[in-house]
């Protein structure tokens, strides 16, 4: 008797694991708490990310963004909550932190491209050295990814000799090369001159088309009316607000995501 | 009695041999030694910016060790001292095989490796954090990010800086004379005590140390040319002795 009900029990365990929303729920923040010191840089931040949603976060500077979403791929250590990345506990310490990061892939506002190396090898480094690729098919796979952001041409240039919406769209294929199931970007346009905004925003737009988790810090409220599924404003490390991109700039409940916006899009 | 030159005892005979043999032995016992500096260097450079406390613990230790302590007692130390703590037949193996060589070369790489530590941590710390994170952020190990892509930046930025030290290095490898190794200046002093032509002696080995160290500058220049990251000028000061 007792055994039937250990199995009835255990049946409904595998079951609540199947059926639950942890299967479409990729990242998820559980009351996480951080400081630098004794500065609070994110308060109690409760936060779902589903499977195939882009979301965008915005806020002042300094407000907590890049903090966020370097805890994903622990960047940076929380000190109290728990955050879940396709149902694993990054607190957990027997975690996989490489074969993690392997699978979340990062782009930087400042590019990071290894400037010793060509864009082609800047690519195949992590495919070669994590995966143990062969040198030739990790160039194949890097060259098709080089084409993917339009910039096949650019395979021998150093990344010096590359503008900064060239070298940001190589950071894009370098970040893709570990064939990541999320892709976190952190102002990815900020550092670049207005007229290759564009040409990175596109290759972000198609990311998304193609069904790519992501969490992208950004400004740009075009791209996030176009292209979000939900938007995320932070202030002082807190989550403000978290709305459809409709509903957050026609209708925005916080009085200060009306600030912000009234700052942000007046120009 | 005016001084008679005698400029032929630098290539005839018995002393000219002499001074070959300085040559050959001062550029050994550096080269060996700038090895060791190497790997030494490098390794507890770049364990103070990364490695575990115990190891960037110990790291630090060696380099402030060494730079408190003179080269010559450091050199008299591994002649006098280290083979005593050795059993009795490898102290005689030692002895009957070159010992002051390799006590010599242990001590200039030993000294000369924590002088390289000092530039290669500067160097790696001019590298913006972010640039690691670019690499951990792949998947790469820690140790992986440094082998692949901080420390071949940092070292290429460092040229300039380890060309310095290596000189510094070739002209200490003199020190090695005071436990008797046979090596250039040892020689032009041999030279000197044998024919009492001690202008002539000391002439030559001025101007091979000067070849020598103009040489390994005009190498390291080419070598900052051929692997110059493209648009990368960045300079690293060397570190403060
Ligand atoms: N490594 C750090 N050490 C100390 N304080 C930091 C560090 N990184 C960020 N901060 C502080 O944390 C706060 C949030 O930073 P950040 O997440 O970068 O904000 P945002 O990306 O929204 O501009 C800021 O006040 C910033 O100064
Ligand atoms: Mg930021």
């Amino acid at each position: 008797m007792q055994n039937a009900i250990d199995h009835i029990v255990c049946g409904a365990a595998i079951c609540k694991f199947y059926t639950d929303e942890t299967l479409f729920t990729v990242i998820e923040f559980q009351h996480v708490n951080k400081w630098y010191g004794s500065l609070h840089v994110l308060r109690d931040i409760q936060l779902k990310i589903e499977r195939g949603e882009v979301v965008v976060v915005c806020g002042p500077s300094g407000s907590g963004k890049s903090t966020l979403i370097r805890c994903i791929n622990r960047l940076e250590p929380i000190q109290s909550g728990e955050i879940l990345v396709d149902g694993r506990q990054l607190s957990d310490p027997r975690l996989d932190l490489r074969a993690l990061r392997t699978e979340i892939g990062f782009v930087f506002q400042q590019f990071n491209l290894y400037p010793h190396m060509t864009a082609l090898h800047n690519i195949t480094l992590a495919p070669m050295k994590v995966k143990g690729l062969a040198r030739a098919e990790a160039e194949k796979f890097a060259l098709a990814l080089l084409e993917r952001v339009g910039m096949q041409d650019k395979a021998g240039a150093y990344p010096a000799n590359l503008s900064g919406g060239q070298q940001q769209r190589v950071a894009i294929a370098r970040a893709l090369a570990m064939q990541p199931k999320i892709m976190l970007f952190d102002e990815p346009t900020s550092a670049l001159d207005p007229e290759m905004i564009n040409e990175v925003l596109e290759v972000m737009t198609n990311l998304a088309k193609e069904g790519m988790t992501m969490a992208v810090v950004t400004h740009e409220m075009g791209f996030a009316r176009q292209v979000a599924h939900r938007v995320i404003f932070m202030d002082e490390g807190q989550l403000i607000e978290q709305e459809s991109p409709e509903t957050f700039f026609k209708a925005p409940k916080s009085p200060r995501t009306k600030l912000f916006l009234s700052k942000i899009l007046s120009h | 009695m005016r001084y008679q030159f005698d400029w032929s005892v630098l290539w005839s005979g018995q002393t000219g041999q002499w001074l070959l043999q300085g040559i050959s032995t001062t550029l050994e016992i550096s080269v060996l030694a700038w090895l060791l500096a190497g790997v030494l260097g490098t390794l507890s450079g770049a364990l103070r910016t990364a490695g575990p406390r115990p190891f960037s613990a110990l790291s630090a230790f060696y380099v402030e060790f060494f730079r408190n302590v003179p080269l010559l007692v450091w050199m008299f130390f591994w002649y006098f001292g280290i083979p005593l703590l050795l059993p009795r037949l490898a102290q005689d193996w030692l002895f009957a095989h070159g010992a002051e060589f390799w006590a010599g070369m242990f001590a200039l790489g030993v000294y000369h490796g924590a002088r390289f530590s000092e530039v290669i941590r500067s160097g790696i710390q001019s590298i913006p954090k972010t640039q690691l994170e670019a690499a951990l952020s792949t998947g790469l190990t820690v140790t992986q990010a440094y082998r692949f892509v901080i420390i071949p930046i940092a070292l290429r930025l460092l040229i300039p800086p380890i060309t310095n030290e290596s000189l510094n290095l070739l002209k200490n490898s003199s020190v090695a004379l005071t436990i008797g190794v046979a090596e250039l200046t040892f020689q032009t002093r041999q030279i000197e005590t044998y024919t009492a032509k001690a202008f002539e002696a000391l002439t030559a080995g001025t101007l091979i140390y000067l070849v020598l160290c103009l040489g390994l500058s005009a190498f390291m220049a080419v070598l900052e040319k051929r692997c110059a990251i493209p648009g990368l000028i960045a300079r690293v000061t060397p570190a403060e002795h």
